[in-house]
């Protein structure tokens, strides 16, 4: 099981063939209070870099784009009652969607633990 | 409004203060300002209703307007400082009892919204007002009422050698029981002028966030004095503008630029109240036929609020009717805290104005279920006083 990040603080977590989107903590601490999420619907198939999800703070909108091509198999169903989840536990509970990895060479071009860490120093 | 590089940005006396603080500090209106601090919006924002917050709002511009010759007779002094600034605004000001504020609005000559501001009868100094414009138009606003001050009066600006802070909340009045006694008998929309410190402070009860509360005018240099003494109660804490902007979309009330333009008159953001019975009577206000005409229902268009189902819909979303044509737009919209819903401030037809109406916003594409509902969403608990 590896985890992977974007330049946009997204991080996939690779299960077999499944990955699993969410947003860093990093991310979360920036966004502040997350009050709405919307995630794609089940089915839907997303380019790499596609937009993906959107998350509302108090202030403002902000997207969630896919890390990689894939096919939406499942949506966290706990976001629409407590989206607060991405804030307090983004990368376990607050996780946002599944996607069926369409390509998973694209996975090498993210960025591994280190290189996100040095992004967010 | 263009976001100015760090270097132009314009810090307040409290600058330090908010960085200690773990403020997150943004550019606002030419200022470096805290957008929140570490406990984070929603924190902040629950904090102000339920106990007391305190915000800078240094960047606004608070200034005195005086007369060049005073008589030194009080009536006849307010009579003829009222007299060079009515022409610009809408209020009666020469009604105003010593110490009173009146919210009112400057008006262009077709009846757009230049500012809204305070304006309030010096309690202590014949012929004097104390007035408040918004940050990101002081500029203009200052010259406007220099202009049309010339020689008769001077207007002395209080935004640099000054500090302005808001303390907000249900608890504000008993920290200032503690803190100036004689202020908290203050009614709401008035002020007076109180020893702290070494030196006077002016302070209003007024916000703008829906709750009881006070605002203080205070010398730069008094101005982390204060600031250190109203956190060090522990139903204090300190309030960025996030949280600012959440309270005030709540309590309905309009924010310049976004709510209000130049092209929006007071009939059309809901703010008829603002324009006195004496002026109206008399209509000699600047776009007064366009204004009264409104009143009378020649209108195309009127602020309303709205409960927004779902995500929420923010300024420039489109607003339908319920058969989904476009009728409006959102001008404020974001998440209430107090009430977990999203809420928005725009405008639309007037036959789309009722309470209960059904309409629909339009976020990222998709038709969302809005409802047009009384302002303000969380009631208003002004400390109202005869006076």
């Amino acid at each position: 099981m590896t985890t992977k990040f974007t330049p946009d603080h997204e991080y996939i977590r690779v299960e077999g063939s499944t990955g699993i989107v969410g947003i860093t903590p990093y991310a979360q601490e920036q966004l502040g209070d997350i009050v709405f999420v919307e995630l794609p619907a089940v089915g839907k198939v997303l380019k790499k870099g596609e937009e993906a999800a959107v998350v509302e703070s108090v202030k403002a909108a902000s997207e969630i784009y896919a890390p990689v091509s894939g096919t939406v198999t499942e949506v966290n169903p706990a976001l629409s009652a407590e989206p607060g989840r991405v804030n307090a536990d983004p990368e376990n509970t607050g996780w946002m969607f599944k996607l069926a990895i369409a390509d998973a060479s694209e996975l090498d071009a993210l960025l591994d633990a280190d290189g996100y860490a040095d992004l967010t120093l | 409004m263009a976001e100015a590089s760090a270097e132009d940005l314009k810090q307040t006396p409290l600058y330090e203060r908010h960085v200690t603080a773990g403020g997150r500090i943004v550019p606002f209106g030419g200022y470096a300002l805290p957008v929140q601090y570490p406990s984070g919006i929603m924190a902040e924002h629950r904090w102000t209703r339920e106990q007391a917050g305190l915000f800078d709002v240094s960047h606004m511009g608070p200034s005195f307007l005086t007369l060049t010759h005073p008589s030194g007779d009080a009536t006849a002094d307010h009579a003829a400082i009222s007299a060079i600034i009515e022409p610009l605004i809408c209020g009666d000001i020469a009604g105003l009892k010593p110490g009173q504020i009146r919210y009112s609005l400057l008006l262009n000559d077709k009846g757009g919204t230049l500012d809204d501001l305070m304006v309030a009868r010096s309690p202590i100094a014949a012929g004097g007002l104390y007035v408040v414009v918004n940050a990101g138009t002081k500029e203009a606003d200052f010259a406007h009422i220099e202009a049309a001050a010339g020689d008769r009066a001077r207007l002395q600006r209080a935004d640099s050698n000054y500090a302005l802070l808001a303390l907000q909340g249900p608890e504000a009045v008993n920290v200032m029981a503690a803190l100036i006694p004689a202020a908290a008998d203050l009614g709401f929309m008035t002020y007076g002028v109180y020893d702290w410190g070494h030196d006077k402070v002016f302070v209003s009860r007024s916000g703008y966030t829906g709750e009881d509360g006070f605002e203080f005018l205070v010398n730069a240099h008094e101005a982390v004095a204060l600031w250190d003494e109203l956190i060090s109660d522990p139903r204090v804490k300190p309030i960025g503008l996030g949280a600012r902007d959440s309270l005030r979309l709540e309590a309905g009330l309009p924010l310049y630029g976004h709510d209000l333009d130049e092209t929006i008159s007071p009939i059309e953001a809901d703010l008829g109240f603002a324009v006195s019975k004496r002026r109206r009577e008399a209509a000699d206000f600047p776009g007064a036929e366009r204004i009264l005409a409104e009143r009378d229902g020649k209108l195309s268009r009127k602020r309303v609020g709205l409960l927004v189902e779902g995500a929420p819909a923010r300024e420039g979303a489109e607003i339908l009717d319920a058969s989904g044509a476009v009728i409006g737009v959102v001008t404020s919209g974001g998440f209430a805290p107090s009430l977990g819903k999203a809420i928005a401030l725009g405008f639309v037809p007037p036959d789309q104005t009722a309470t209960g109406t059904k309409l629909q916003v339009s976020v990222r594409g998709r038709a969302q279920p809005a409802e047009v509902v009384p302002t303000p969403f969380v009631p208003h608990r002004y400390f109202r006083k005869s006076i």
